[in-house]
């Protein structure tokens, strides 16, 4: 058969960007599926007269909203790694994206010290297990941002400034942010 | 997820590259393994070749479709039994979990899956999948799912299981294949998103192509819920069991991804395929694609809607439904029937839209008929039978789910939902086995027979006819379902509709095992014609796949055509004859 005619081969159309604001989307149906079952289930616990949150339980607040307001630096700083990225400014993105990761564990462990200011122990109830189920699985999505975070890192060290994979990355961490934000309100705040 | 994922393959294949010493064991031109030992397992094993990834869910669809006939059959035969049982309760409970885990996860969802990987690229014009390793990911994933719920099921877990480790890993097993397909699911979406040719516009992307998009955002949005659900199950199952009651809740919180409307997601593809091959089977473009396009999508948002309000599903006229007494009454049942007859509808519209458009282009065109000259050839090909059986079944599931939804007909409990769930699965093999069958020349190299093919479209449509269409009659006549008394009953007329059952499944299982003989036979050369050439375009097809060889080379084009149309090979045509070549459709004419 006769061939049309022939085109350059055509790069992917911003395909990082797309890959990382479905896997945001995902993120989003996650947190928030979650996040809906852990409403029904404490609506219910409260139809029955039962107290939600156990009574010797105090969630610690300074810690929890400390995590929400580090998520501000968090986005500037990977909003400064697509800055720089733009600039071939490799020096200060590798820079943004060490002080991304950096607080992103920092977050990590600011819920680890929440575990272990709530002592609360995961078969103690409803609410134990739902909390370390909600808060866990947020802690593993962050734990794989930080992965992502080393891999853009690496990869900037090597000299392959690839500014979509930096826009990639900070959509991956806003959506991280508002996940956060829910969660906080959900969890924390309405217990 | 890095840049360097669009290059697939860049391993074994691009070995090659290194120089002439170095031997990898894959041939260059196709992509596929040598003589070296291993090489084609682990050629099979890590490659990121969007044909392959596609074989290997497709492969394991089949598997999974014959291991869940296999438990029909088991189940089957228990019921035509009748009141005396067979299996011992603890394995009855086993076989109910693997059936209904084996019609979703272990049949509908890599078969489906399968064929949007495998052809989703070749139909775009692209070299590759965009993420072709996390589509691999996606693959190991959830067969590591299905061998994890197989082991769990095998030592007494599952939903009834008695050993809660067992449960444990069941559970477990449901997030591996729910993240399986959301890794899949990712690369399908980004696909169709970012790697279509020049001159493709989303508006010219193949209806196939079109239904995997719609089908991916649905896993997207479906399955993560799903993955948080089964977080919770696991960490509660495994420590206190307060919050949902131990096994109880597996089926309460997470029995959703088991049910209608969820299942008619994952048969959008096959609606998709359907109106993929309705213009090749009038050999006509099809004009309204627009509405196409919406009738797909429809099937989606509705359905995913009434995954969402499962509590507005339902009708709930439980006692003089069908009744009005006064005003109240009215307005009451009016008010609950609009969330019901919106999800319900909905769907159906929708693949009421697809056969809209077939009947349009069914008509002849109005010059051929008043001339009498009947040009407008019809060529309904083997895989156009299959896909439209499988279509059919679903519509009718589609339409008992939305009596199955009024509580006057006291439906649910009852095997109805037995026969709707097999119906729409059955459907879904059907029409995977026609996109097989279809798209067998890009994949294997191969032209499957269609005077073979035929007929086992024909038994296999029988078969999920009688595999399911039965037990909604049962299910009217008050058969309870499985969890229901095992499904046993005691009403001695129900016997016949057991019994046409049990003789559905067998057919469909017929039908799958002469299908797999047939493809075996036909990838294996001819030793009459070893060197026998399959044309590129065997079936008069219009879409963008088939311009390149069969089978289509590791990375899809030689080079990467623009596209002017919806159809491109029509274009191609066309253009072939006003330049007055006659040479542009002579490889066109070598259909079976």
């Amino acid at each position: 058969m006769q061939a049309l005619p022939a085109a350059p081969s055509p790069e992917p159309r911003r395909q990082l960007l797309l890959g990382a604001s479905l896997a945001s989307a995902a993120i989003g149906m996650l947190v928030g599926g979650m996040l809906a079952v852990w409403v029904l289930q404490r609506t219910r616990a409260h139809d029955l007269g039962q107290s939600w949150l156990p009574s010797d339980v105090t969630i610690p607040e300074v810690p929890a909203n400390v995590m929400l307001i580090a998520f501000l630096p968090l986005c500037i700083f990977a909003q400064w790694g697509v800055w720089a990225g733009r600039r071939n400014d490799r020096g200060h993105a590798l820079l943004a994206l060490g002080l991304t990761g950096l607080i992103a564990l920092m977050i990590v462990n600011a819920q680890a010290f929440v575990y272990h200011e709530m002592g609360l122990v995961v078969a103690e109830g409803a609410y134990a297990g739902m909390f370390y189920a909600v808060t866990g699985t947020y802690v593993a999505l962050l734990l794989a941002g930080v992965i992502f975070t080393i891999i853009v890192a690496f990869r900037q060290f090597g000299g392959r400034t690839d500014g979509e994979l930096l826009v990639a990355h900070a959509v991956f961490w806003y959506a991280m942010t508002a996940a956060f934000a829910a969660l906080w309100y959900v969890v924390y705040v309405l217990k | 997820m890095t840049s360097t994922e669009s290059s697939p393959d860049a391993g074994p294949e691009s070995g090659a590259d290194s120089g002439p010493d170095v031997d990898t064991g894959i041939d260059d031109e196709t992509g596929e393994p040598g003589g070296r030992p291993f090489a084609f397992l682990v050629h099979w094993m890590t490659s990121t070749d969007s044909k392959v990834v596609g074989r290997l869910f497709i492969a394991g669809g089949v598997l999974g479709l014959l291991a869940t006939i296999t438990i029909n059959i088991i189940l089957g035969v228990e019921r035509v039994d009748g009141d005396t049982a067979i299996l011992d309760s603890d394995a009855w409970s086993q076989l109910i979990d693997a059936q209904r885990l084996g019609l979703v996860f272990g049949t509908a969802l890599p078969l489906v899956t399968g064929l949007c990987i495998a052809l989703v690229p070749i139909q775009l014009g692209a070299r590759a999948l965009a993420f072709p390793r996390l589509a691999a990911l996606g693959f190991w994933l959830w067969f590591g799912g299905v061998v994890v719920a197989g082991v769990s099921l095998a030592r007494n877990g599952g939903t009834l299981g008695l050993d809660a480790d067992m449960v444990d890993l069941y559970i477990a097993s449901l997030g591996l294949m729910a993240l399986g397909g959301l890794a899949a699911a990712t690369s399908i979406a980004t696909t169709v998103l970012t790697t279509r040719a020049p001159g493709m516009t989303m508006r010219r992307v193949p209806f196939f192509s079109w239904s995997a998009l719609v089908y991916a955002l649905c896993l997207l949005l479906m399955l993560p819920v799903l993955v948080g659900t089964v977080v919770y199950l696991f960490v509660d199952h495994r420590n206190t069991r307060e919050a949902f009651g131990g096994n109880v809740g597996i089926l309460e919180w997470a029995g959703w991804i088991f049910t209608q409307p969820t299942t008619f997601v994952f048969a959008i593809p096959v609606f998709g395929l359907f109106a993929e091959l309705l213009p090749v089977a009038f050999g006509k473009r099809l004009t309204s694609r627009g509405v196409v396009y919406s009738g797909l999508t429809l099937v989606a948002v509705s359905a995913l809607a009434a995954v969402t309000q499962v509590g507005a599903f339902n009708l709930p006229w439980a006692g003089g439904g069908f009744t009005v007494d006064d005003a109240d009454d009215l307005e009451r049942k009016v008010r609950d029937g609009i969330p019901w007859a919106f999800f319900n509808f909905l769907p159906v519209l929708g693949v009421l839209i697809l056969f809209g458009a077939g009947l349009a282009l069914a008509k002849p065109a109005k010059a051929d008929s008043d001339s009498g000259s009947g040009k407008s050839r019809v060529n309904i090909s083997a895989a156009m039978v299959f896909v439209f059986l499988g279509a059919e079944m679903i519509f009718v599931a589609m339409i008992a789910s939305m009596l199955h939804a009024i509580d006057d007909l006291g439906l649910q409990g009852t095997v109805f939902e037995e026969g709707v769930i097999v119906g729409v699965v059955y459907g879904i093999a059907l029409g995977a086995m026609g996109g097989a069958l279809h798209w067998s020349p890009k994949l294997t190299g191969r032209v499957i027979a269609a005077g073979k093919a035929a007929p086992l479209a024909l038994l296999g449509g029988a078969g999920a006819v009688l595999a399911s269409v039965p037990y909604m009659i049962a299910g009217f006549l008050d058969q309870p379902g499985l969890h229901q008394a095992g499904g046993l009953y005691e009403n001695s007329d129900l016997l016949i509709w057991n019994i046409l059952t049990l003789i559905g499944h067998g057919l469909m299982a017929l039908a799958v095992l002469g299908f797999v003989g047939l493809v075996l036979r036909t990838s294996t050369p001819d030793p009459d014609d070893p060197d026998h050439v399959v044309p590129p375009n065997p079936w008069n097809s219009q879409t963008l796949e088939w311009i390149t060889t069969s089978p289509a080379p590791a990375d899809n084009f030689d080079d990467v055509p623009v596209v002017e149309s919806a159809e491109p090979v029509l274009d191609l045509e066309t253009a072939s004859t006003s330049a007055g070549s006659t040479s542009a459709t002579s490889t066109n004419k070598g259909g079976v």
